[in-house]
């Protein structure tokens, strides 16, 4: 398969094509080990090196460059096998960019896509960073990411994690991160699971820093036999840090959700506190839609698909 | 006969009797105010006729235009046109007004209706059709947003309960605005209320006490019963057999 052919299918698959972008938009493409596309743009600079196991990947976005177009970023394999990707990041003083990724295995049954980055954001800059998952039916995917992040004085980073098209097969998130004064982290994950799917999400924010502040946020539904744990952890060790862990998930058939929350608070002027709702669809908005004349089934994916919406 | 027809309705939870012996009927295209003291069981009235599951297991029947509803869901119910108003409103994370209301219609409708539906409600749908129908909103917003959903499912009869609940002053005033409407064209509203100030705007009141019917009449009446007027019942919560209605 030519390059193109493969970049084609690769964004034939979230519904996109070469075209899709604009002069000014920055994008890249890598499936499997192959990166079959590097489109940059001024202040963004994207190495990549091919590996046996997948790509290593070194992204700077340059001091005061803001990118006010999102960076698009295609990870995916249309084949069954091993995807591995090292990434560093690293946005330099006042950097600003947000950045889309979708990571697509929805034509692949057996596939395992790891990813171990390294981000480090230097004062003032500003990291948002999308990530959508598309998967296929199948139970053979395996996806496990895992990242450590450093928010330097005054710097904020923002992540979003979906995966609510296609099965999860497997998943194990693990971000761990270090914010220093006045920084802002905020990560929120949103995943439907169903079948024997597993899903585990182990986040931990270190509130290192004055006035620094953390949210952690976890939306999931499972279903049918499948399993979610999610272990959210917050530590304020400054005075005037603030953090919140909140986590909802709905859970139905014989599927199980579990919940650890731990707020570690080791200084009198921090702050954080911490909320869970676990367990069926509430009944007083079931019962709100079923009196509008809904049946319990639509009022049901009504609420589910509320919960994992952005 | 009325549109709503509860004949001899009982309900117990356990050993707690909290619905006795209720006969009533609420005229079609009424404005109904059901008043009484707290734990008198306005508010399992509500529920009851509704259908919510756990309060299915009365006794007695309640027929919707002579035909029993006893065994409906509340989807069933909803479908014949029957619908409630909560005191406190559900709080729905990641959904829209528009879509809440559009959804919320039985059957989708257009974002005109819900539009119309919220002007009508006094909510600008510039500024809200957009947003989550959660907690970023005021307990007196979602009470208008659920009354706007309402309308725009046409009912025939409306469970309001508690109406005043968490509203503010235009609040509350738009929301009767908004019952008139409703029964000009023929729909019936139930208010479950202890406000003297919203019984006002009934047409026509029941008193409850201890699950039991023990006065109906004018809104003239019954209004005696906020001035501690309460003649028959001694409002201790537990009606003499002698003085139900």
């Amino acid at each position: 398969m030519s390059n193109q052919s493969a970049l084609d299918r690769l964004l034939s698959t979230i519904n996109m094509h070469s075209h899709s972008f604009g002069p000014d938009v920055a994008h890249v493409e890598i499936h499997g080990n192959k990166v079959l596309n590097t489109t940059l743009v001024d202040g963004l600079d994207v190495e990549s090196t091919e590996t046996s196991r997948g790509v290593d990947v070194n992204i700077t976005v340059e001091k005061g460059t803001v990118i006010e177009a999102p960076v698009y970023f295609c990870f995916g394999m249309l084949e069954n096998g091993l995807q591995h990707i090292r990434m560093k990041v690293h946005f330099k003083e006042g950097a600003r960019a947000h950045f889309i990724s979708h990571c697509t295995f929805s034509a692949a049954a057996e596939v395992e896509h790891l990813m171990d980055a390294d981000i480090r954001l230097d004062p003032g800059s500003e990291y948002t960073y999308f990530e959508r998952h598309i998967h296929s039916e199948s139970r053979g995917i395996k996806v496990v990411p895992k990242a450590k992040i450093e928010l330097g004085e005054n710097s904020r980073f923002s992540t979003e994690f979906e995966l609510i098209k296609g099965r999860v097969g497997l998943i194990d998130i693990d971000y761990e991160a270090t914010c220093g004064d006045n920084s802002v982290l905020e990560l929120l994950s949103r995943i439907s699971g169903r079948a024997d799917d597993m899903i585990k999400i182990r986040e931990a924010g270190w509130l290192k820093g004055r006035n620094s502040r953390g949210l952690l946020t976890s939306n999931i539904a499972v279903r049918n036999q499948a399993v979610a744990e999610i272990f959210n952890e917050l530590t304020a060790t400054a005075p005037g840090a603030k953090g919140h862990v909140d986590c909802n998930e709905i859970v139905q058939d014989q599927a199980r959700a579990k919940a650890i929350p731990i707020v570690d608070c080791r200084h009198p002027k921090a702050h954080i506190t911490h909320e869970a709702a676990i367990g069926s669809v509430d009944s007083k908005q079931l019962q709100t839609l079923m009196s509008r004349g809904l049946d319990e089934e639509e009022a049901v994916e009504m609420i589910i698909q509320g919960l994992l919406r952005k | 006969m009325g549109i709503i027809e509860l004949e001899d309705v009982s309900l117990s939870f356990g050993e707690h009797h909290i619905l006795h012996r209720l006969s009533i009927d609420f005229w079609e295209a009424h404005i109904h105010a059901v008043v009484g003291p707290n734990g008198a069981g306005k508010s399992t009235l509500a529920h009851t006729i509704m259908g919510l599951p756990e309060y299915r297991g009365h006794s007695g029947d309640i027929r919707f235009n002579g035909k029993s509803i006893k065994d409906l869901s509340i989807n069933e119910r909803a479908k014949l046109g029957i619908t409630l108003a909560w005191q406190e409103p559900a709080r729905f994370h990641g959904i829209p007004v528009g879509e809440f209301i559009q959804r919320a219609a039985g059957k989708k409708v257009t974002e005109d209706v819900a539009r119309e539906s919220l002007n009508l409600v006094g909510l600008d749908p510039d500024r809200y059709l957009e947003r989550d129908v959660d907690a970023t909103l005021s307990g007196g917003e979602r009470k208008r947003i659920e009354l706007a959903s309402i309308v725009a499912m046409k009912p025939k009869v409306v469970l309001m309960d508690e109406p005043d609940s968490g509203v503010d002053i235009d609040a509350i005033n738009s929301i009767f605005e908004v019952l008139a409407t409703l029964r000009e064209q023929g729909t019936t509203v139930i208010m479950i209320t202890h406000s003297g100030e919203v019984l006002k705007h009934a047409d026509h009141a029941f008193l409850l006490c201890n699950g039991a019917l023990v006065d109906k009449g004018t809104v003239e009446k019954l209004s005696s019963y906020f001035e501690r007027k309460c003649v028959p019942c001694t409002h201790k919560n537990v009606p003499d057999k002698e003085v139900l209605v």
